[in-house]
């Protein structure tokens, strides 16, 4: 049965309002897993390797255990007898991966040992203690080069540095490269760089021996937490109960902390103490294990005259670093959205993720996506130039048509609904207002190089795990659901339960609107409460830019049973069949006016049994368990339906750069979003931007750099690894368009990763349109001041000879 | 250990910490102030600001015992009264001039201090005041139009500068 779907206008839906959680964050009263302070707790640090690659041959506790304060010094073979490796995304059963080393590091920053003390200075001091002896064996940093088979093997037991080669083709992509009266070839390259929250990953853990439960407070954004902590530490499920009212400072796809928590767990249960583990810059940017997509992509397009892309080759090697938990997954997600915006028949696409000796990789805002749309982008800006056309035409003549939704990729996957053309002529005028165009030509003028950017791309959204079986056919995973209950307590009040963390998508304002605008109450009257996991309804984590979608359809529906139980309740109370009721604002009446306001129905649920309709439970809770609304099939012949809805971004960003200097700064910035029906405007807005700003961070300044001859990584704190402050942030202007999805209650779709998804890539176009007049383009991200200057001192040399 | 004694949010503090230990750990773990955040405990991101006799300052990068003989607020120092709301919270929480709130106490001591010296801010003149505070998730629009808003609202209401 599927519920009906609402359209508009909204009481709450779409209104600017407060938040809910602003207000505990601006009062310093924010509650973070650092902040819980639990008597008697012992503090831990990881030793880390300093080696990217060696044999353990001894460590010497000793020196450590011998200072006041230290109690105990776990190495990693102690740890491994007695756990459970952590899960693999692909299927590769000879990649073990514990929370510390054993026998071998395979990255700098690896945890080799944890030191646990009263406090963490004394941790610190004793760390230096622990004398690992090492023995330095050959490394390997490239992606391409651990392919080689002369590489040094990260995992010999495994046999090669592949993890993941898989190839799909989807149409008749031979034959048209054939048929195409143009075909050109590129590469281009994302650098390793990732989201760094500003909060450091943290958790506590606590061993309860008379429930024999293990308590977790984590700074966690990640699927099945529980389920994963609870099997490698060998314990029932419900043994593990992990605390979702804790606040996250900052996630965007990184913060998994499973090896963080399974040791803390470990050690809170082997010492009998609260154990509490919370990383400083330098473990967190080393031993973190969530640096991001390090991808080089190689791109063929086959095309016609007029500009047509008719189909694509695209292998994308991903190195992934020393293990892989989900990462390989983030070569899957984009397959749902290979297209991009675009009418492209058939596709070839060539998956590859290896392993190599740097820190590993985990998820990052978009899954794979942003670097997937950089290479798209690049190619469309590359059929202008090739054709000497206008490069929003050629964006033009190759958007996806309105009126052809719902619009079948040949991946499989169906985009729900969109105007791009609409969007992208909003955009066009405003730009115009902006005076764009005209600008870049007068800073042509004075002498500066001057370029426009354009991105077109698509957010797919609503996070379902369509990727698993597609790319490990041992994993036959179909669900991601999200759950809520909500409660009418005996005095009439509202309250609502989500199941998961937030990291600042404020889901508890999105679950109290979606309720609100169902009951037709102010959503202020409705509390939001996260019970732990042994109290959770089934529910995921906030990935895939799906709590719009999952979170507010689960919201929905539980509000809906109630409103029904309501209805029924005064249908037989009145004597009136429920079709001739009203329902308004908690009010329900017959035609004859005599009516049940919200405490009389209250009332009869709560104490007056014998008013309710016979069989009908008292009390007034509802539950629902969401499943994604095109459901779970699995995959057949290398397709799939990933994410069910596709919110669409254009950018368009006018950049300057002076060729002395070399350092490109955004002029103007503007961009056009369609994220369907928007819940909370504020909250729309602030992720855009903050994905915008994201994204200017991976298109100019961040990288998680490693030097080739030491294999040391040389971006570890904050002064070298450079997160965009606010100078470095232009002003942004949204040109909104509303494209209601088809399939989801009030026509939202996902937010999420909004801005990101196509940041890097607009800014990458504008730098390649200052350079054209040098014939000059650069196609590795970050683009540094360095590699520009050289770049334009070169061409001019050339020029002048 | 050494015995200090802070004065923090118009409060006498004692307290024994050792040698040492930053401002921003006595603040934190020994004062039970959490609103004060560890970012980077390098200087760079700004998430431990407080107010060191009214100037923000970071708290990592300073020992807890140089804090004696100055007067401390942090962010749970600033609202007017419990339960209210400064008027720079107010106008954060208005244009939701956050996400994960972990810069948000950093963001607000920073503004406080900016509009306490400089009554009517040019947008430049905020931008660079919070170019030293970090915030990874809102990329600064909505703070900057929050501090542009409290300066306005302070103005239409009168409050001196020299405050907090
Ligand atoms: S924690 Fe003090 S500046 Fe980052
Ligand atoms: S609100 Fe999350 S870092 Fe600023």
């Amino acid at each position: 049965m599927t519920a009906p779907l609402l359209r508009g206008p909204f009481r709450y839906v779409g209104h600017k309002r407060r938040l809910r959680e602003d207000r505990r964050f601006v009062i310093g009263a924010g509650r973070y897993a650092a902040d819980l302070a639990l008597p008697g707790t012992l503090h831990v640090v990881p030793v880390l390797s300093e080696h990217p690659a060696a044999r353990i041959l001894a460590i010497d506790t000793e020196a450590a255990l011998a200072l006041p304060g230290v109690r105990a010094v776990l190495t990693g073979a102690a740890l491994a007898a007695a756990i459970d490796p952590l899960m693999n995304g692909a299927h590769t059963p000879a990649v073990r991966r514990y929370p510390l080393a054993v026998g071998q590091v395979r990255y700098v920053g690896e945890w080799v040992a944890a030191v646990v003390a009263d406090s963490r200075a004394i941790a610190e001091d004793a760390r230096e203690r622990v004398r690992v002896d090492y023995e330095p064996t050959p490394f390997v940093l490239d992606g391409e080069a651990a392919m080689r088979s002369d590489a040094p093997l990260v995992h010999p037991e495994h046999g090669t540095n592949v993890l993941l080669d898989r190839r799909f083709v989807w149409g008749a992509v031979d034959d048209l490269f054939q048929e195409a009266a143009h075909r050109l070839a590129y590469r281009v390259a994302w650098g390793r760089s990732s989201t760094v929250p500003l909060e450091t990953f943290a958790v506590t853990a606590r061993w309860d021996e008379a429930q024999e439960t293990l308590d977790v407070w984590a700074s966690i954004q990640m699927p099945k937490f529980p389920d994963q902590i609870a099997r490698a530490l060998r314990l029932p499920g419900n043994a593990v109960r992990v605390h979702y009212d804790v606040d996250v400072g900052g996630s965007y796809g990184v913060k998994r902390g499973i090896k963080h928590a399974v040791l803390a767990g470990f050690l809170a249960r082997h010492l009998a103490a609260p154990v509490r583990l919370v990383e400083d810059r330098l473990e967190n940017m080393t031993g973190g294990d969530m640096q991001g997509p390090e991808r080089v992509f190689d791109v063929e397009l086959a095309f016609d005259g007029d500009a047509r892309i008719r189909a694509m080759r695209m292998r994308a090697l991903d190195n992934v670093g020393a293990y892989a938990g989900r990462s390989p997954f983030q070569l899957g997600k984009p397959i749902g959205a290979i297209v991009g915006p675009y009418r492209i028949e058939a596709v070839a696409y060539h998956a590859l993720a290896v392993v190599s000796h740097k820190t590993p990789e985990e998820a990052v805002r978009g899954f794979g996506q942003a670097p997937t749309n950089y290479a798209i982008e690049t190619g469309i800006d590359r059929v202008a130039a090739f054709l000497g056309l206008d490069r929003i035409e050629v964006r033009r003549r190759n958007f996806i048509r309105a009126e052809q939704f719902p619009y079948l990729i040949p991946s499989g996957t169906r985009y729900d609904s969109g105007d791009y053309h609409g969007l992208l002529d909003k955009v066009l005028r405003a730009a115009e207002r902006a005076d764009i165009f005209a600008e870049r030509e007068r800073l042509r003028a004075r002498g500066l190089l001057a370029g426009i950017g354009i991105a077109s791309c698509l957010e797919p959204s609503g996070g379902n795990s369509a990727f698993e079986p597609l790319l490990n056919e041992h994993n036959r995973t179909t669900t991601w659901m999200e759950s809520c209950r909500v409660m009418v307590d005996a005095l009439g009040a509202v309250t609502a339960t989500m199941h998961t963390t937030s990291a600042g998508q404020a889901h508890e304002t999105l679950v109290a609107v979606a309720i609100a605008e169902i009951l037709e109450i102010p959503p202020e009257r409705i509390r939001i409460v996260r019970p732990d996991s042994l109290a959770a309804l089934p529910s995921n984590s906030p990935v895939g830019s799906r709590m719009a979608i999952m979170l507010g359809g689960a919201a929905v529906g539980a509000a809906r049973q109630l409103k029904d139980k309501l209805l029924a309740i005064a249908a037989h109370d009145l004597a009136v069949p429920m079709a001739d009721l009203r329902y308004r604002e908690g009010t329900i009446s017959a035609p004859d006016g005599r009516a049940l306001a919200w405490l009389d129905l209250v009332t009869i649920a709560h104490r007056e049994f014998f008013r309710m309709p016979p069989e009908m439970e008292p009390g007034l809770a509802a539950s629902a368990v969401y499943q994604v609304p095109t459901g779970g099939a699995l995959p057949v012949d290398g397709r799939v339906q990933m994410y069910p809805c596709h919110s669409f971004e254009l950018h368009l960003v006018l950049v300057a750069l002076d060729p002395v200097l070399g350092r490109p700064e955004l002029r103007r910035y503007l961009i056009g979003h369609d994220c369907g029906q928007v819940i909370s405007p504020d909250v729309v807005r602030g992720m855009t931007l903050g994905g915008i700003a994201h994204g200017i961070g991976a298109a100019l300044l961040e990288e998680f750099s490693y030097d080739p001859a030491t294999g040391q990584p040389t971006a570890v704190s904050f002064m070298d690894y450079l997160l965009p402050s606010a100078c470095e942030v232009p002003e942004i202007e949204i040109v909104h368009q509303t494209t209601p999805s088809p399939l989801t209650v009030f026509g939202q779709k996902g937010s999420g990763e909004s801005g990101y998804l196509g940041a890097a890539a607009a800014i990458a176009s504008a730098v390649n349109d200052a350079l054209a007049p040098l014939s000059r383009r650069i196609d590795r991200l970050p683009i540094r001041p360095a590699a520009l200057s050289d770049l334009i001192a070169a061409a001019k040399t050339t020029t002048e000879k | 250990m050494t015995a200090l004694c802070l004065e923090v949010n118009g409060r006498v503090w004692h307290v024994e910490v050792e040698d040492r230990t930053s401002l921003l750990d006595c603040l934190h773990d020994a004062l039970g102030l959490c609103g004060t955040h560890a970012g980077c405990e390098h200087g760079v991101c700004g998430t431990c600001t407080i107010l060191l006799d009214g100037a923000p300052v970071r708290a990592c990068l300073m020992l807890a015992a140089q804090a004696e003989g100055h007067r401390i607020t942090t962010i749970e120092g600033i609202a007017p009264r419990p339960g209210e709301l400064s008027v720079v919270q107010d106008a954060f929480c208005e244009t939701h001039a956050m996400q994960c709130g972990y810069c948000t106490p950093g963001m607000v001591l920073t503004a406080e201090a900016l509009l306490a010296t400089n009554p009517a801010p040019s947008r430049a003149e905020i931008i660079a005041a919070i170019s030293g505070n970090l915030c990874r998730c809102t990329g600064y629009g909505q703070i900057v139009e929050a501090i542009a808003l409290a300066a306005e609202r302070r103005r239409g209401i009168n409050i001196a500068a020299g405050a907090p």
